[in-house]
C-alpha cells in the first residue's frame, strides 16, 4: 500500500494507523497516549497531522494520526504548519501544570515528555497562572509516585487494568484534576507493576529500587542481557555504574517479552550488589582463607589431577559453564544438579517437544493464540510473563473476533473494548490451586495432579476417540472434556501450556496428547512446558544423569573430587542426600556467586560471575538459546565466569601451560560438534572478534559522563578502559554508532528519542520484530509429522485421599520464588513467609487452624514444622509448601508425606 | 620601502610606551565577578546544599571531569553522596554552570590552584562546597520545584495551587 | 704573549656578548611589544642567561636514530667556528686586533661563506624533510646574498685601496664611509641580515612553515651552538658595519677607542633586534627576487658610480 507523507512515497503494510505508519518508516511524530502494545485511544491529541483528499487538495484537514487507518494513495503531511502549531499548542497546554522538577525527576534524560517537548519546539511557558498540585501515594517498595508530573495520557491505567489485569490502580476525580493512583496508599498488587515506569511517558511512576542508587540513563553502561529468574528468558538490559548493577530495563524482543517485564525480572537484580557475594577465592582448612590465583592453582593441581572428578551441573549456570564442566570431568562424570524427579520431568518435556509433533510456542505465539489450555502449571507464579501473554491471548481474541464482524481496526482500543464488552477468548485452567488467571478462564478446575492428568487425557480421548482406553472416566470428566475439547477444536492457533511444577509426568504427557491431537490439518498447535530455572532446558538438553546417580558413582574411599557449579544443592535436593554425597567426596570445589548452604561445605570456593559480570548463553523453556553479555567490568576482582575457572582447571589437569585465552564462541563451537542437539547454538551471536566496519559496539551512550573523574580519587591518571575480549561489545562510548544487530542492542536510543520509546527506531514496525529479526536461536525444530503412535496411553488411576498421607507440592510465588531475586529487599518484603498450605477440608481432617504448626515428615526425613495456612480454592489431599524463595530447602516434591499437628 | 622604515620607527617608539604587563605575584589581577575560575558548590538561602545531583553538569562537561552520585535524605531531598571534580582535566569552560538548573555549581574568580602533585587537583565535595549563595542570592530550587522534599509542602511553593481534593467532582 | 691575551680576551668578550644577547633580545623585543620581558632571575632578569644555559646543558642531548651521526654532530660546531674565525680580522681598537691581515675583507667573506656548510650539513644530517627544506633555502639564500655583500664592500675597497681593515678605519678619519657609500651600507646590512638568517630573513628556519627548519632535530647544547652561532653572527655583522661604515674605533677622545667600537656595534645589534620586532618575514621567492633583480643591479651600479667618481677625482 502506497501513501504519501510530505510528498514522498512510502510503502506501508495495510491495517495500520497513520501514526504506526509514520513511525515504521522512521519518521518522527510526537505522541503520548498511543502505545504499540495497547493501541490507540486518541486522548492526548498530540499526534495531529494534516490529511489531504488528493494530491490537488491544498487545504487538508487536521486528524489524529493514531485514530485514522492507512488507505491506499493517501496524502498526509507531518510538516504542515497548522499541524505543527497544533501539536506545539497541545504540548504547551500539557506543560502548564507540569512541575519544574526535571533535575530531581528520575525520568529525566529518558523522558518521553522531554523528547516530545523538544520535538514539537515548545520552549517558553506563557501561562501566567498557578500550577495544579497533587499529593502523592505510597505504592509499595517498587514504584515511586509523583503525581504532579502527570499529563493525563491514561496510559498507566490502560496498561495496569486493561493489559495487565490489575484492579487496584485507577483514575479518580474529574476534568482538570483527574488523579491516577490507588483508592488509598498501599502496595500495588499486580506483579507487573514495574512496567508502569516504562509505560508512563513522564516521571509519575518511577523505579524505586533505582532511586536507591540513582543514575541517569546516559551514564549507564548497558549490555544486552537475559533474565535469570525463571525459565521464560525475557530479554533485559542490565545497566551498571560505578561497578554496581543499577537497574534492569526491558529489552524488546518481539518473540519473547515484547515491551514488558514482570517485577521479579525487573527488580530482582540486587543480588549482584549483595554483601553476600563471593568476591575472593577461598581455600578452607588452612591458615588464611583468602588466596591469590597462583596459590589457588598450586592448591588445585593435586585435586584436579586425581582420577575421579565428579561434575555437578546447574540449571541456573550458562550453557558454556555447564559444558566447560563436562569437558573438565568427562561426559561420564557429569551430572545434573537436580533431583531425579525433576530431571525426569524435564526429560519428558524435551522428549515431547523434540519429537517434532508439536510446535514449541514462543511467548508471542501464546499471545496470539485463540484458545489456551493450562494444565497443571501455576504459570502466574512460575512464569509470570507467560501468564501475561495468556491474558493478552484471551482478551485480544475477543476483540479480534468482534472486529471481524464490524469495520473496526484492531488497534482502535476503546472501540474494540466497547464492542467486546465482557467477551473473552477461550482459556481453560486445570490446576492444583487457584490463581489470578482463573478470573479470565472459561473453565477453571482445581484437582490433584493425577486427576488433572486424567482430565487432560479425557480431553485427548474426546479429540481422538478410540485411541485411549477412556472407559473409566466419570461422566463429569467426560462432559468437561467435551466442552474444552470442542472449544480447542474451534481454534486455529491453540496453545497448550504445562510444566514441571506439579511434579507429575502424566500431566505433561496428557498435555502433549492434546496438543498432538489438535495438530492436524489447518491448525497450528503450540505447546509450552514451563521449567524451574533460567537454563533448566539447556541443562536438560545436555542429557546427563541426575544428581542421584552421582551418589552411586562414588565408592567409599574412592578419593573423589566434586566440582559443583553455581548450584545450591540443598535447594534442589533433600539435605540428607546432599550430605551423603558431600561426605563421600575428599575435596569439594564450589563455584558460585553467593554464599549459601552448599558453599559452606566447600573446601575450595571460587567466585563465579553473575549474569552481570560474565558472558554466557541460556536456553529458555521454548528452546530458544539467548546470549547475555557482561556489563560490570571485573578487571580488579577475582570474579570470573565459571567457564573460565573450569578452563583453567582443565589446563591444570591436562598439564598444559600455554596461556590460550578461551572465548565463549570457541566453547559453543566445540559444544555444537560434540552434541548434535545444540545445532545452531553458534549462531546465537557471532564470535568475539566481530566488528561493524572495524568498530565494536559501545556499551555506553555517547553522552556517558565522568570518564576522567570516576577513578580519579584512586589515581588521577586514568586507567585504560576495561577490555572485553569475549564479545563484540566494548566498555567505552566509542565505536559503532547506529542501530546494532538485534542480538547486540545494549540500549535503545535514537536522535531526539532518549526514552524507551526509541525502541520504534530499532523495529521493522511498532510491535513487530527487531531489525534483522528477533534475537535468539530455537534449538527445537518442528518436524511436521503426525505420528499418532507416539501418544502416551497410560492413564493414571484417580487420586485417592488418605487420612495420613498428603501429597507434597511446591507453592511458588510470583515475586518471592527466585533464589537470586530474593536478595532484592523490596521483593523480599513482598514475598510470603514459609507456610504449609492446605485446603479447609484437609485442615478439618488434621484438626488444625491457621497459625497452628504442622510437622512434616517423609519416610524418615524430618522437614521440620511449619505454620499452617488454609487456602480456599485448592484441592484436598495436597499440602503446599512455599518453594523457590531464598532459604528454602529441597523436598521430595510429588511424594506423599505425613503431616502431624504440633502441640 | 618607506613603509618598512616607518614600521621600524613606530616599533621603536613603543620603547617609551607604558607596559601592559601585570607583575603577577606582587601585583594582583583584577578579576570580574563572572570570571571563570575555580568551581564551587553553593548553598541555598536556608543553608541547604543547592546541588540536587541531577548529573547535568557531568553530562555537559566536555572533558568528562565531573563524577557524582545522587542520594536522598529521609524527606526525599536529593543531594550528592559524593561529588568529584578532577581539576587536572578541567578546562574552565563553564558549561557545568550553564547546565546547572539550581545555581549550585558556580565558577568563581579564583584561579590560584596550582599544585605540585596532580593527585591534589582531585577535589571532593568537602573541597568544593562553600557556605555561600554565590552569584545568585535568594534562589531555592525546592521552593519552585513542585515536589515536596522537606522544604515546603505540596502547594506551598511559589506559583502553586493547593493540592487537588481528589474526592471532589466540582469544576 | 700579548697576542694570546688578545685572543683569549676577544673570545671571552664575544662569547659573553653572545650569551648576553639572549637576555638583551628578549628584553628589547618585549619592550617594543609593550611588555617587560624576562625580569625575574637576577637583577633586571639578567640571570635568565644563566638559567637558559643551564637548561640547555641539562637537556637530553639526543641524536635521532635516523640521523647521520657524525655530520649531525659536526654541523653546529662549524657555524660557531666559522663566525669566531671572522672575528680574527675585526679591529676592536688600534691595538686590539688578533691579526690585521691585509686581505681582511676577503677573509671575512670567506669565513662567512663557510657558515653555509653548517646549515646544509645540519639539515641534511637530520634526515627530516623540514630540516632538508630549511637547509636548501638556507644554502640558496646565503649564496645569493654573499654575492652582494662582497660587492657592496668593494666600493669601500676602491676608495681605500686596501683590504686591510685597519686601513679602512683609518681612511674614515675625516668622513665616515656611510656618507660616501650610503647605498653600499643599506645593501651590506640587508645582506648581513640575510647572511645571519635573522628575522625578517629567517627563511631557513621559519617557525611557522618549517618548524625551525634545519635545526628541527637539534636539542641540548648542539642546539645551543646554533643559537650562539646566530648571536655571534649578529655581533659580527654589527661589528663589520661599524668598522666599514661608521669609523670603527674612531670617536672623540673622552672615551677610549674600544668603547666607541662597542657603542657603535651595540647600536647595530639593537637595530637587528628592532628589525625582528617590526618587520614581517617575506616569502622565499620574494627574497630571492629582490636579491637578484634589485640588489645585484643596484650594487653593481653603486660600484660603477663609485669607480667613476674615484677615477674622476683622481683626475
Amino acid at each position: 500500500m502506497v501513501i504519501h507523507i510530505d510528498n514522498k512515497e512510502y510503502n506501508i503494510k495495510s491495517g495500520k494507523n497513520l501514526l504506526e505508519a509514520c513511525l515504521s518508516v522512521g519518521l518522527d511524530l510526537p505522541y503520548f497516549c498511543w502505545h504499540p502494545a495497547m493501541g490507540s485511544v486518541g486522548a492526548c491529541r498530540q499526534c495531529a497531522v494534516k490529511v489531504y483528499k488528493d494530491e490537488n487538495d491544498t487545504k487538508g484537514r487536521l486528524v489524529m494520526s493514531c485514530m485514522e487507518g492507512v488507505k491506499d494513495g493517501l496524502y498526509l503531511s507531518i510538516e504542515d504548519k497548522t499541524a505543527k502549531e497544533f501539536r506545539e499548542q497541545v504540548i504547551e497546554w500539557l506543560m502548564t501544570n507540569h512541575p519544574h522538577d526535571c533535575p530531581v525527576c528520575d525520568e529525566g534524560g529518558a523522558c518521553h515528555l522531554q523528547d516530545m517537548t523538544v520535538m514539537t519546539g515548545h520552549d517558553y511557558r506563557r501561562f501566567k497562572y498557578k500550577k495544579r498540585t497533587y499529593t502523592n501515594q505510597y505504592l509499595g517498595p517498587l514504584i515511586h509516585h509523583e503525581m504532579n508530573r502527570c499529563i493525563q495520557c491514561y496510559r498507566c491505567v490502560r496498561y495496569y487494568r486493561d493489559y495487565a489485569g490489575g484492579d487496584d490502580l485507577n483514575v479518580f476525580a474529574a476534568h482538570n484534576h483527574v488523579y491516577f493512583g490507588r483508592e488509598k496508599d498501599g502496595v500495588l498488587q499486580s506483579p507487573f507493576s514495574g512496567n508502569l515506569s516504562e509505560v508512563c511517558p513522564t516521571g509519575v511512576f518511577t523505579d524505586k529500587t533505582l532511586k536507591e542508587h540513582y543514575t541517569r540513563k546516559w551514564d549507564l553502561t548497558m549490555s544486552p542481557s537475559v533474565c535469570n529468574h525463571c525459565s521464560v528468558g525475557c530479554n533485559t538490559i542490565a545497566a551498571e555504574r560505578y561497578g554496581e548493577l543499577r537497574c534492569i530495563l526491558n529489552r524488546y524482543n518481539g518473540d519473547v517479552n515484547g515491551y514488558f517485564l514482570c517485577d521479579r525480572g525487573r527488580f530482582g537484580y540486587e543480588f549482584v550488589n549483595s554483601e553476600n557475594r563471593i568476591k575472593r577465592v577461598i581455600i578452607r582448612n588452612r591458615a588464611g582463607e583468602a588466596s591469590t590465583e597462583e596459590e589457588l592453582m598450586q592448591h588445585l593441581q593435586p585435586l584436579v589431577s586425581m582420577s575421579k572428578i565428579i561434575g555437578i551441573g546447574s540449571p541456573r549456570a550458562s550453557l558454556e559453564s555447564n559444558f566447560a564442566l563436562m569437558q573438565l570431568v568427562g561426559k561420564q562424570n557429569f551430572y545434573q544438579g537436580i533431583s531425579e524427579d525433576e530431571a525426569h520431568l524435564n526429560r519428558v518435556c524435551i522428549d515431547v517437544l523434540q519429537s517434532g509433533s508439536v510446535h514449541s510456542a514462543s511467548l508471542k505465539e501464546i499471545e496470539q493464540a485463540d484458545a489456551v489450555l493450562v494444565v497443571g502449571e501455576d504459570i502466574w507464579n512460575t512464569a509470570p510473563m507467560m501468564a501475561l501473554a495468556v491474558r493478552q491471548a484471551v482478551v485480544k481474541t475477543a476483540g479480534a473476533e468482534a472486529s471481524q464482524h464490524v469495520q473496526i481496526p484492531v488497534w482502535l482500543d476503546s472501540a474494540i473494548k466497547e464492542l467486546a464488552q465482557e467477551d473473552k477468548g477461550f482459556l481453560a485452567v486445570l490446576n492444583v490451586s487457584a490463581s489470578p488467571l482463573d478470573e479470565l478462564a472459561t473453565h477453571a478446575w482445581h484437582a490433584t495432579p493425577d486427576d488433572l492428568s486424567r482430565a487432560a487425557f479425557a480431553i485427548a480421548a474426546y479429540l481422538q476417540p478410540g485411541k485411549l482406553q477412556a472407559d473409566n472416566f466419570s461422566e463429569e470428566l467426560t462432559n468437561q472434556a467435551k466442552a474444552i475439547g470442542e472449544a480447542l477444536k474451534q481454534a486455529k492457533n491453540p496453545v497448550i501450556i504445562t510444566g514441571v511444577s506439579s511434579y507429575n509426568d502424566n500431566v505433561i504427557k496428557a498435555a502433549f496428547d492434546i496438543a498432538a491431537s489438535l495438530n492436524t490439518a489447518g491448525r497450528k498447535t503450540g505447546m509450552a512446558c514451563v521449567m524451574t530455572e533460567c537454563n533448566s532446558m539447556g541443562l536438560a538438553l545436555m542429557d546427563a544423569p541426575a544428581f542421584n546417580h552421582a551418589m552411586d558413582s562414588v565408592r567409599p574411599n574412592g578419593h573423589a573430587t566434586a566440582v559443583i557449579l553455581e548450584n545450591d544443592l540443598y535447594r534442589h535436593l533433600t539435605p540428607n542426600l546432599v550430605d551423603n554425597f558431600l561426605n563421600k567426596c575428599d575435596h569439594i570445589i564450589v563455584l558460585d556467586s553467593l554464599h549459601n548452604s552448599t558453599t559452606e561445605k566447600a573446601s575450595v570456593l571460587l567466585p563465579a560471575a553473575t549474569f552481570a559480570e560474565g558472558d554466557g548463553t541460556l536456553v529458555n523453556n521454548e528452546g530458544r538459546a539467548q546470549r547475555f553479555f557482561q556489563v560490570i567490568p571485573n578487571a580488579d576482582t577475582q570474579v570470573k565466569e565459571s567457564w573460565q575457572w573450569l578452563w583453567k582447571m582443565q589446563m591444570l589437569r591436562s598439564q598444559k601451560v600455554n596461556g590460550h585465552v578461551l572465548h565463549p564462541d570457541e566453547l559453543l563451537q566445540k559444544m555444537e560438534t560434540d552434541m548434535p542437539q545444540f545445532k545452531g547454538i553458534t549462531s546465537v551471536s557471532p564470535g568475539h572478534d566481530y566488528t561493524i566496519h572495524g568498530e565494536r559496539i559501545p556499551r555506553e551512550p555517547h553522552r556517558y559522563s565522568g570518564r576522567t573523574a570516576i577513578q580519579a580519587n584512586k589515581n588521577v591518571s586514568e586507567p585504560k578502559p576495561f577490555y572485553d575480549g569475549d564479545s563484540p561489545l566494548s566498555f567505552t562510548m566509542e565505536g559503532f554508532k547506529g542501530v546494532p544487530p538485534s542480538w547486540a542492542v545494549p540500549f535503545f536510543w535514537a536522535p531526539g528519542w532518549n526514552s524507551v520509546q526509541s525502541v520504534a527506531k530499532y523495529q521493522d514496525e511498532p510491535n513487530g520484530s527487531l531489525k534483522g529479526g528477533n534475537p535468539g536461536v530455537r534449538l527445537l525444530q518442528d518436524k511436521k509429522k503426525e505420528n499418532a503412535d507416539l501418544f502416551f496411553k497410560d492413564v493414571p488411576e484417580q487420586f485417592v485421599i488418605t487420612k495420613d498421607k498428603w501429597l507434597l507440592l511446591p507453592k511458588f510465588h510470583v515475586l518471592g520464588s527466585g533464589e537470586l531475586s530474593g536478595y532484592t529487599k523490596a521483593l523480599e518484603v513482598l514475598s510470603p513467609e514459609l507456610f504449609a498450605i492446605i485446603s479447609p477440608k484437609s485442615a478439618e481432617a488434621l484438626n488444625v487452624k491457621e497459625g497452628d504448626m504442622l510437622q512434616l515428615t517423609d519416610a524418615g526425613i524430618a522437614y521440620g514444622s511449619l505454620p499452617v495456612k488454609v487456602l480456599d480454592n485448592m484441592c484436598d489431599g495436597v499440602v503446599f509448601v512455599n518453594a523457590g524463595s531464598r532459604g528454602t530447602v529441597g523436598m521430595n516434591w510429588g511424594t506423599r508425606i505425613n503431616l502431624a499437628k504440633v502441640n | 620601502m618607506f613603509s618598512h622604515i616607518r614600521t621600524i620607527w613606530l616599533t621603536f617608539l613603543h620603547l617609551f610606551r607604558k607596559k601592559v604587563t601585570i607583575e603577577y605575584p606582587e601585583e594582583k589581577v583584577k578579576l570580574h565577578p563572572r570570571w571563570r575560575g575555580r568551581i564551587v558548590l553553593t548553598k541555598d538561602p536556608d543553608g541547604g546544599e543547592r546541588c540536587v545531583g541531577c548529573y547535568l553538569c557531568a553530562v555537559a562537561c566536555p572533558v568528562d571531569c565531573i563524577a557524582l552520585q545522587a542520594t536522598e535524605d529521609e524527606n526525599g531531598r536529593r543531594y550528592p553522596e559524593f561529588f568529584r571534580i578532577n581539576f587536572s582535566r578541567c578546562i574552565f569552560c563553564g558549561y557545568c554552570e550553564d547546565a546547572c538548573p539550581t545555581y549550585a555549581i558556580q565558577l568563581i574568580p579564583d584561579f590560584e590552584m596550582a599544585e605540585y602533585n596532580r593527585q591534589n587537583l582531585v577535589f571532593e565535595k568537602p573541597d568544593l562546597l562553600i557556605d555561600s549563595q554565590g552569584k545568585y542570592p535568594g534562589y531555592n530550587f525546592y521552593k519552585v520545584a513542585g515536589m515536596d522534599a522537606g522544604v515546603k509542602q505540596k502547594g506551598e511553593g511559589e506559583n502553586e495551587e493547593a493540592p487537588v481534593d481528589i474526592h471532589s467532582l466540582m469544576p | 704573549m700579548q697576542h694570546i691575551w688578545i685572543v683569549l680576551g676577544v673570545l671571552f668578550v664575544l662569547l659573553n656578548i653572545a650569551a648576553g644577547l639572549i637576555w638583551l633580545e628578549r628584553r628589547m623585543l618585549a619592550m617594543w611589544q609593550d611588555r617587560l620581558g624576562p625580569n625575574r632571575a637576577g637583577p633586571l632578569g639578567i640571570l635568565i642567561v644563566l638559567a637558559d644555559t643551564l637548561k640547555l646543558f641539562f637537556k637530553e642531548d639526543w641524536i635521532p636514530p635516523f640521523a647521520d651521526k657524525w655530520v649531525f654532530i659536526t654541523a653546529p660546531a662549524i657555524v660557531v667556528a666559522s663566525v669566531l674565525m671572522s672575528f680574527v680580522i675585526i679591529p676592536f681598537s688600534p691595538s686590539i686586533i688578533v691579526s690585521d691581515l691585509n686581505v681582511g675583507i676577503l677573509f671575512f667573506l670567506a669565513m662567512s661563506s663557510l657558515g653555509v656548510y653548517s646549515i646544509v650539513l645540519g639539515g641534511w644530517a637530520s634526515n627530516n624533510k623540514y630540516s632538508l627544506l630549511g637547509a636548501l633555502r638556507g644554502a640558496s639564500q646565503m649564496i645569493a646574498y654573499e654575492v652582494f655583500m662582497g660587492l657592496s664592500l668593494m666600493g669601500i675597497v676602491m676608495l681605500t685601496g686596501s683590504f686591510k681593515l685597519s686601513d679602512i678605519v683609518n681612511a674614515q678619519k675625516d668622513v665616515w664611509f656611510v656618507f660616501k657609500q650610503p647605498v653600499a651600507l643599506v645593501i651590506f646590512f640587508i645582506a648581513g641580515v640575510a647572511e645571519t638568517h635573522r628575522l625578517p630573513f629567517d627563511i631557513p628556519e621559519a617557525e611557522s612553515e618549517l618548524i625551525a627548519g634545519f635545526h628541527s632535530e637539534y636539542s641540548g647544547m648542539k642546539f645551543g651552538m646554533f643559537f650562539i652561532g646566530e648571536y655571534l653572527g649578529v655581533t659580527l655583522i654589527s661589528a663589520m658595519t661599524a668598522t666599514m661604515f661608521f669609523g670603527g674605533w674612531l670617536g672623540p677622545a673622552f672615551l677610549p677607542p674600544w668603547a666607541w667600537f662597542f657603542i657603535k656595534t651595540f647600536a647595530f645589534i639593537l637595530f637587528f633586534i628592532l628589525l625582528r620586532a617590526s618587520l614581517p618575514r617575506p616569502r622565499y621567492d620574494q627574497l630571492m627576487e629582490t636579491g637578484w633583480k634589485v640588489l645585484l643591479p643596484l650594487v653593481l651600479l653603486n660600484l660603477m658610480v663609485t669607480g667613476a667618481i674615484a677615477l674622476w677625482i683622481r683626475g
